[in-house]
């Protein structure tokens, strides 16, 4: 199975996406931010950095990128789509997913190893997990407070569309401690903390982060 | 961003090329011997000036004097450091420069760690921009050295960052210290480079005089190391990133050649403004260019700017050089060619390009939406020639600005206060001696500013970006791989002791060596190379010369001791406010080579039910210590004894027991001696030890006090598991390396026979949260 990573410029978190995909046992594909195609790919991730200095406001640039006109309908079409952090805040500037995430209650960036309860595996990149489990991934943000309005929230709650949350302390603010989101069909995927930091023994907090990434590759055959 | 700080002037809109300005020219100069130029504003001393006329036999015009004042400032000169530096080249032989690819001399040093693989690395200050504009100050800081290594022909791969500030208490230490550790973290984290490690400490000697210590490391095919020379007639000279702005000019001659003087106008204007998002993209451009193998010789722009990149890469060459400065992409079109010359704007480099690969260079630099600008060509004349439209405004041999610079041999004194000092020992001092004292000393201590957890700090810092961290604060050592494939990687720690360097600033730069030296290879690294940054005071103050020497020394004779070379460094002079001084602070950073960095050593035990070996022995060494300091406020004596010989053996003994797979971690003694390091192996991954100091007591002679709180060095704290306690004794037998069992791990707590039993809660308590509320403290008014 082929899966882009998309490198914006300011993409930071590329090459750790990459890896992970290898980890998972995909092949990993270079998509760049000023190419139209996504050369066939099955899967595509948005990985985590300050894509276009994050200049204007977070994803807002990156949002109207040639790559971007390609991966919006085929994200619409049901292709698997995963944005990490950047690329979380590209995918609501895109409205693939709803709200919007802003600057971290205490204003300042925060790196920490982050537990997280996984609310839904009814998604392409969660299938792997068991609804509930726990995991440890890192967490680094200085934009990551997950804000919508109250009727967005009750609703995505009610759909069951919250994918993961923080336990313990909040770490930046985000309304109901959300750390990730889904759309309706669950193909695409939001998340704040980064997974792809947490594939390799030694590495990372932990390896639970792959699960993300090999949930998609047996959501991609099943479909 | 554009009139950051040039010269207010009219401008008229004409953005046609051409003179805008009536320019000094060099027929000008050859023809107006007389006329009145303003040298000393611009920090020339007038000998200095008279050189410069002698060297072209003429005045210089108005832009060759802008470019010498930068070029033979303190800064970019090393004026009063050279006559002294020489012995870091002088006292390494040939066998300690056998890992060495690239020496002093060059951006950054290089070195062979194995594997085809090559590493370089350097560390330089951003102190004085850091004090006057702190998170910009700080932010380029990191951008600097970044570039510095990525000039290397290296793909950066680390940062590490030592910072030093004022009382923590102190309400100014509340405006620079978030700002400064926002800058480092808003830098660093936006270019995707991991921050593995790094030192804060706090002590009122750096009120006015903030230390921001930079480290950066890149990783690079040894086939693929660049240099800055431009050879080869005809080869192109191409300046690309950003534009150049007004904002740095004369900041490299003002702010780091004059002490600060509280009666002085602001020189905010004078500290750079950087770009991230610029210098992320131009660090993957460079790689992509180097890959490409278009670049025939790069230089970065850092301090002193074109004058510096121009000057430098044609006196490394064969040949001279030819610019045209009217070329240059300007933010502020109504910069003169002086403010040009000098500007230090950021995100800059300097490439020479053979011109047949000039359009593949372009397309890979239009690719990245980099703007690239041919200034001028490589010439088979021996000078720089600077022209402005068609004007010639500068000709000069490159040579003696970039390398010919005056050097002092500045008058050196022991400072006259030293000998009361060191006669003022800690003996004497009350110091604790029941079980209940001395867990309140060690509360202390772990409260204290210079003691306490740093995680404020460093949770600023992006320490998992690239994928290759596999240790970071608060281990000893950052340690990253580096060849994905084997797991080969580097091991780095950089460390001071500035109270050590103040007693004595000989031992203080052998213990900051040792000590870096030791948490490099306590972490698993074979130490293999030295990088300093020497942070002193005025060298027009012979004290603070004679500091600086005996510094210098100290560190070359311990690298001679210990067989491994400096490979580059940075001084930073005048870090002083009138007669107050900074402690001597001469930051050392050891690199050490691991082959597979999954066998590092943690700092902390894991598991209950391992055996706890001090290594090395215990004296009764607290003059300068961190108990000193927090329960007397005191800094008087002499400080530990160096013994480099045993740091040797203890380096060999803990690689040997890592080698044999039998360590469950190793932790280095330092700041807080014995009874500090158990509080930090114990938190570390929240499991207690039983200690026992009534052997180690009787063997080294001394009291529970000093087995605690001493700082003598060549001392480490390993676990091992149970079964492997004979092979362990064998292997310290065989190294004759002093060893004695205090303890076993398990529990939750931090219990010391027979003295105290401190439960890891109230340890953490203590230790934890003492950085946010002072500066919770300060940020609320009174």
């Amino acid at each position: 199975m082929r899966v882009g990573v998309v490198t914006f410029p300011g993409s930071l978190d590329d090459h750790d996406a990459r890896r992970a995909v290898h980890l998972a046992g995909a092949e990993p594909v270079r998509l760049w931010h000023a190419d139209a195609g996504l050369q066939g790919v099955e899967a595509v991730i948005l990985p985590g950095g300050f894509s276009y200095g994050d200049y204007l406001r977070a994803g807002a640039i990156a949002r109207f990128s040639p790559v971007m006109d390609a991966v919006i309908p085929a994200a619409q079409d049901g292709l698997p789509v995963l944005g990490i952090c950047n690329g979380f805040q590209v995918l609501c500037e895109s409205h693939l997913l709803p709200g919007a995430l802003v600057r971290n209650d205490h204003q300042q960036f925060r790196c920490q190893d982050q537990t997280l309860r996984v609310e839904s595996t009814h998604t392409a990149w969660t299938s792997g997990f068991q609804a509930g489990q726990q995991v440890v991934v890192t967490l680094k943000n200085g934009e990551g407070a997950y804000m919508a309005d109250d009727r967005t929230l009750d609703e995505l709650e009610e759909q069951g569309r919250v994918v993961a949350r923080y336990v313990g302390d909040n770490p930046n603010g985000s309304r109901r401690a959300i750390a990730g989101v889904t759309n309706a069909r669950g193909n695409v995927v939001g998340l704040m903390p980064h997974p792809e930091h947490a594939v390799e023994s030694g590495y990372g907090p932990s390896v639970d982060g792959l699960t993300f990434f090999t949930s998609v590759l047996n959501s991609v055959v099943r479909a | 961003m554009s009139g950051g700080g040039g010269a207010s002037r009219d401008d008229n809109g004409d953005s046609s090329t051409g003179p805008r300005f009536a320019v000094d020219t060099v027929p000008v100069a050859a023809g107006s011997a007389d006329v009145e130029q303003p040298y000393a504003a611009l920090g020339l001393k007038p000998e200095e000036y008279e050189r410069i006329r002698e060297i072209l036999g003429r005045r210089p015009t108005s832009a060759e004097l802008a470019m010498y004042s930068v070029m033979w400032s303190e800064h970019c000169s090393y004026k009063s450091s050279k006559v002294h530096l020489r012995q870091f080249g002088d006292k390494t032989t040939e066998q300690m420069r056998a890992s060495l690819l690239v020496g002093i001399g060059e951006n950054a040093g290089v070195v062979d760690i194995g594997g085809g693989w090559a590493v370089t690395y350097k560390v330089e200050s951003h102190n004085h921009p850091s004090y006057v504009e702190p998170y910009q100050g700080a932010a380029t800081g990191v951008g600097g050295i970044v570039r510095d290594i990525m000039s290397m022909g290296a793909r950066p791969i680390a940062v590490m960052d030592a910072l030093r500030f004022g009382a923590l208490d102190h309400p100014d230490t509340a405006r620079v210290l978030p700002a400064v550790v926002a800058g480092v973290g808003g830098y660093g984290n936006c270019l995707g480079l991991p921050n593995i490690g790094g030192e804060v400490e706090f002590d009122p000697c750096y009120q006015g005089n903030p230390l921001v210590n930079a480290l950066c490391v890149g990783s690079m095919r040894i086939e693929d190391i660049h240099l800055a020379s431009a050879e080869g007639a005809g080869n192109l000279v191409v300046l690309f990133g950003a534009k150049t702005g007004g904002d740095g000019i004369g900041g490299v001659s003002v702010l780091a050649s004059e002490s600060f003087d509280s009666s002085g106008s602001t020189k905010r204007p004078a500290v750079q403004v950087g770009d991230p998002f610029a210098e992320k993209v131009l660090i993957e451009c460079c790689l992509e260019l180097y890959a490409a193998r278009v670049v025939a010789g790069i230089q970065d722009l850092g301090g002193a700017g074109l004058s510096c990149a121009t000057s430098e890469l044609a006196s490394n060459g064969d040949g001279g050089m030819s610019v045209h400065l009217d070329r240059v992409p300007l933010r502020d079109a109504s910069l003169s060619p002086e403010e040009i010359l000098m500007s230090e704007s950021q995100e800059r480099m300097m490439a020479v390009v053979e011109p047949e690969r000039l359009d593949d260079f372009m397309s890979i630099t239009a690719r990245w939406d980099v703007e690239a600008t041919v200034l001028g060509q490589v010439t088979d004349g021996d000078t720089l020639q600077v022209y402005w439209g068609s004007e010639l405004i500068v000709d000069v041999p490159p040579r003696s600005v970039a390398h010919d610079g005056p050097v002092y041999e500045r008058p050196m004194a022991r400072p006259a206060y030293l000998d009361a000092q060191v006669a003022d020992s800690t003996v004497g001092l009350p110091a604790p001696e029941e079980g209940p004292e001395l867990a309140q000393a060690l509360l202390d201590v772990l409260a204290s500013p210079n003691g306490c957890d740093v995680t404020w700090v460093t949770q600023q810092y992006d320490r998992y970006v690239r994928g290759n961290t596999a240790q970071a604060m608060p281990d000893d050592a950052g340690v990253v791989r580096v060849d994905e494939v084997t797991g080969r990687g580097v091991v780095i720690s950089a460390d001071v002791n500035p109270r050590f360097a103040q007693l004595d600033p000989y031992a203080g730069a052998q213990h900051a060596l040792a000590e870096s030296y030791r948490n490099v290879a306590v972490s698993g690294g074979v130490p293999t190379a030295v990088s300093d940054c020497l942070n002193f005071g005025s060298p027009e103050d012979p004290a603070v010369m004679w500091q600086f020497e005996r510094a210098v020394s100290g560190l070359a004779d311990g690298c001679t001791a210990l067989g491994i070379p400096v490979t580059g460094g940075n001084v930073s002079f005048y870090n002083q406010t009138g007669d107050l001084a900074v402690h001597p602070t001469p930051l050392v950073a050891v690199l050490g080579v691991i082959e597979d960095v999954a066998a590092r050593n943690r700092a902390g035990w894991q598991q209950p039910g391992l055996a706890v070996f001090l290594l090395g022995a215990t004296g009764d060494d607290l003059d300068g210590s961190l108990w000193a300091q927090v329960a007397h406020q005191h800094l008087g004596g002499l400080p530990p004894p160096v013994d480099l010989e045993a740091e040797r053996r203890l380096g060999r003994t803990v690689l040997a027991a890592g080698a044999n797979g039998m360590l469950h971690s190793a932790h280095d003694l330092s700041e807080g001696g014995l009874a500090m390091a158990l509080a930090e192996a114990v938190l570390r991954h929240g499991i207690g030890i039983e200690a026992d100091l009534e052997g180690l007591c009787l063997r080294d002679g001394i009291e529970a006090f000093s087995a605690l709180f001493s700082e003598s060095g060549a001392r480490a704290l390993i676990a091992v598991a149970e079964d492997d306690v004979p092979d362990l004794v064998d292997l310290c037998a065989a190294q004759q390396q002093p060893a004695i069992r205090i303890g076993t791990t398990g529990s939750d707590s931090l219990r010391v026979e027979d003295l105290y039993d401190l439960p890891l809660s109230r340890l953490r308590a203590a230790h934890t949260g003492v950085i946010q509320r002072a500066l919770a403290l300060a940020a609320s008014p009174a």
